[in-house]
Formats: structure tokens, C-alpha cells, sequence
């Protein structure tokens, strides 16, 4: 199986998710620069945190027009698994592959700990009984506050397309809501790093589970 | 002779994008303390926003603006979090 994980001016996670994914869990990742426009023979897409192009503007409101992205978004559409961490999240929500908007977090402070999330039984990927209850994951953002209107909220609850949960809400999150997925499941928004919690010296190995159950949405078990 | 051609001229285009009414501003209620602190103490609902400038060779028809909008909507403001409006001078 073949891992793309983007790399955009300004990402500072892809190494991370290079050796999650590469190191860790032995796959075949490879960097893949943003000027690039294919992502053929990728089966997973990652986009990793950092601050793309110096979050100016708004996070990830210029990386959305990145070449690679029309590629993304293709991707995407034909069901391919594309998974966004911290400002991967804020570009995938720029671009309107998931739905809401990241903004400052409501204490001002940039949030760096291990946080506990409770885990949503969205669907057969990601649910209690595959992840347990709750998990640790490391947070590092300033600007992790979701944000989306009643009718959107309405209808992330409806169609359980919330993942997971801070335990104790460190940005102002709306519904305390830490990732997502969009409808069809395929593509996964997350503030919190699993990439950071996959090794004994880390502060958990509670992201294992979690890219394991992104992974699953390809035909490769790892 | 210029029958048929459109003269254009530097238009100034000043874009104000401001946080949504109903979605919180932490960095407004933030200056907002700190204008408290400063005496200002009757200030409140302090908003912060940004404003982009920009010159364009364009003549200010209904299609121009159609495409500011375009702009505005897709890259200088975030509709989900976001208003804004435009100014040509």
C-alpha cells in the first residue's frame, strides 16, 4: 500500500507522519510536494499539520489552492481515503472536502498537551468498540476552535460524522468536537495528532488504532 | 477609433472581511479587555477583522463585481466564519 503525505510551504508534521506511517507502521509513504498534480498509485492521502503558508489569511486558505489539491479533491470524490491532521484539517475544511471552519481557540493560548478524547460510534471504522471508549492524543494548535453553523451541526449529529470528542474542551470547539468525517466516510478531519502517539516513548500509543482504522478504507490490512 | 473598445483604469479596491455576528471573536473579546483596562470601559462587542487592498485595471461593470464576489467568497473571506463587503474608489 502506498501513503501519500503532502507537503506544503510551512507543514512541520510530515516527517511525522512520513515515519507513522512509513516507520511504524511499514508502508510504502512517500513525501509527495504540493506542486505535484497526480496522486496516481496512491491508495491513502494524508495531510499533515504545520502552518501552510504561514496561515496567512486564515490556516490553510491558501495551501486549499495548492496544485495538489484539484488531485485531492479527485481523489476524494472516487472514495479514496484522505485523511487531515491539525492544519490538514483546516485545509480540507478551506477546501470544502469537510464541511465548518477551524478558527482561534477561545483562551488565546496555543494548546500543546496530551488530550483525553471520548470516542463517537460514527461507523464501522471508527467506533467505541474497535478504539475503546477514550483515547490520548496529543494537541498542538492555536486555532482549533470549530466552528459551524446550527443547520451543519444539525446535521453532522444526524449523520454521526462526529469521531471523536475533547473530554475536557481546550479550544471552544463546538460540541466539543475534536474530528469528523464527511458524509460518505471517506474523508476523516482531526485537530488532535495521532502520527505523535505511536511509539513507547510517546506520551500514549493511541494512535495506532486511529490511522489503522483510517487505513481500513483501502483493501490492505495492516 | 475607440468605438467598441473599453477603456480601463486603475480601480482601488478595498476589501473588509469581519467575523460572522453570531460567531465568536476571541481575539475581539481579547482587545476588548484589554480596552477595558486601558479606561475604555464602555466598549463593547469589539470585533476584529482584516482588510485587504488591492489595484486592478478594471472598468466597474456588473461582471467585475461578479467576479470580486467570486474572490471574496472563494479565497478573502471564509463564508462559514466570515463577512464581507467591498469598496472601489
Amino acid at each position: 500500500m502506498r501513503v501519500a503525505i503532502l507537503q506544503f510551504p510551512g507543514s512541520n508534521c510530515d516527517t511525522d507522519a512520513l515515519h507513522a506511517f512509513g516507520g511504524v507502521l511499514g508502508l510504502e509513504a512517500e513525501l509527495v510536494w504540493h506542486k505535484a498534480d497526480s496522486l496516481k498509485g496512491f491508495d491513502a492521502v494524508v495531510l499533515p499539520g504545520g502552518f501552510s503558508y504561514g496561515d496567512y489569511l486564515r490556516c490553510g486558505a491558501i495551501a486549499r489552492f495548492s496544485p495538489i489539491m484539484e488531485a485531492v479533491k479527485a481523489f476524494a470524490a472516487e472514495g479514496g481515503p484522505v485523511m487531515g491532521i491539525c492544519n490538514g484539517f483546516q485545509i480540507l475544511c478551506e477546501v470544502g472536502l469537510l464541511p465548518g471552519a477551524l478558527i482561534r481557540n477561545n483562551c488565546l493560548e496555543f494548546r500543546c498537551t496530551t488530550s483525553e478524547l471520548k470516542v463517537e460510534d460514527s461507523d464501522e471504522r471508527f467506533n467505541t468498540q474497535k478504539l475503546g471508549q477514550s483515547i490520548r492524543i496529543p494537541i498542538a494548535h492555536g486555532e482549533g476552535n470549530y466552528r459551524i453553523d446550527e443547520a451543519g451541526l444539525a446535521e453532522l449529529e444526524a449523520n454521526k460524522q462526529v469521531l471523536f470528542r475533547y473530554a475536557e474542551n481546550p479550544n471552544g470547539a463546538v460540541g466539543d468536537i475534536a474530528g469528523i468525517r464527511n458524509k460518505a466516510g471517506n474523508v476523516i478531519g482531526m485537530m488532535p495528532h495521532p502520527e505523535r502517539a505511536v511509539e513507547r516513548f510517546m506520551p500514549s500509543m493511541d494512535g495506532l488504532p486511529v490511522l489503522r482504522a483510517f487505513l481500513e478504507l483501502t483493501s490492505v490490512s495492516v | 477609433m475607440w468605438r467598441g473598445a473599453v477603456l480601463l483604469c486603475a480601480v482601488k479596491i478595498t476589501v473588509f472581511v469581519t467575523p460572522k455576528k453570531n460567531v465568536l471573536d476571541p481575539q475581539g473579546a481579547a482587545v476588548g479587555h484589554a480596552m477595558h483596562s486601558l479606561g475604555f470601559t464602555s466598549a463593547d462587542n469589539v470585533r476584529v477583522g482584516k482588510t485587504v487592498e488591492f489595484e486592478v485595471q478594471a472598468e466597474d461593470t456588473p461582471e467585475f463585481r461578479a467576479s470580486l464576489d467570486k474572490l471574496c467568497h472563494e479565497l478573502l473571506s471564509n463564508p462559514v466564519i466570515e463577512d464581507y463587503h467591498y469598496e472601489l474608489s
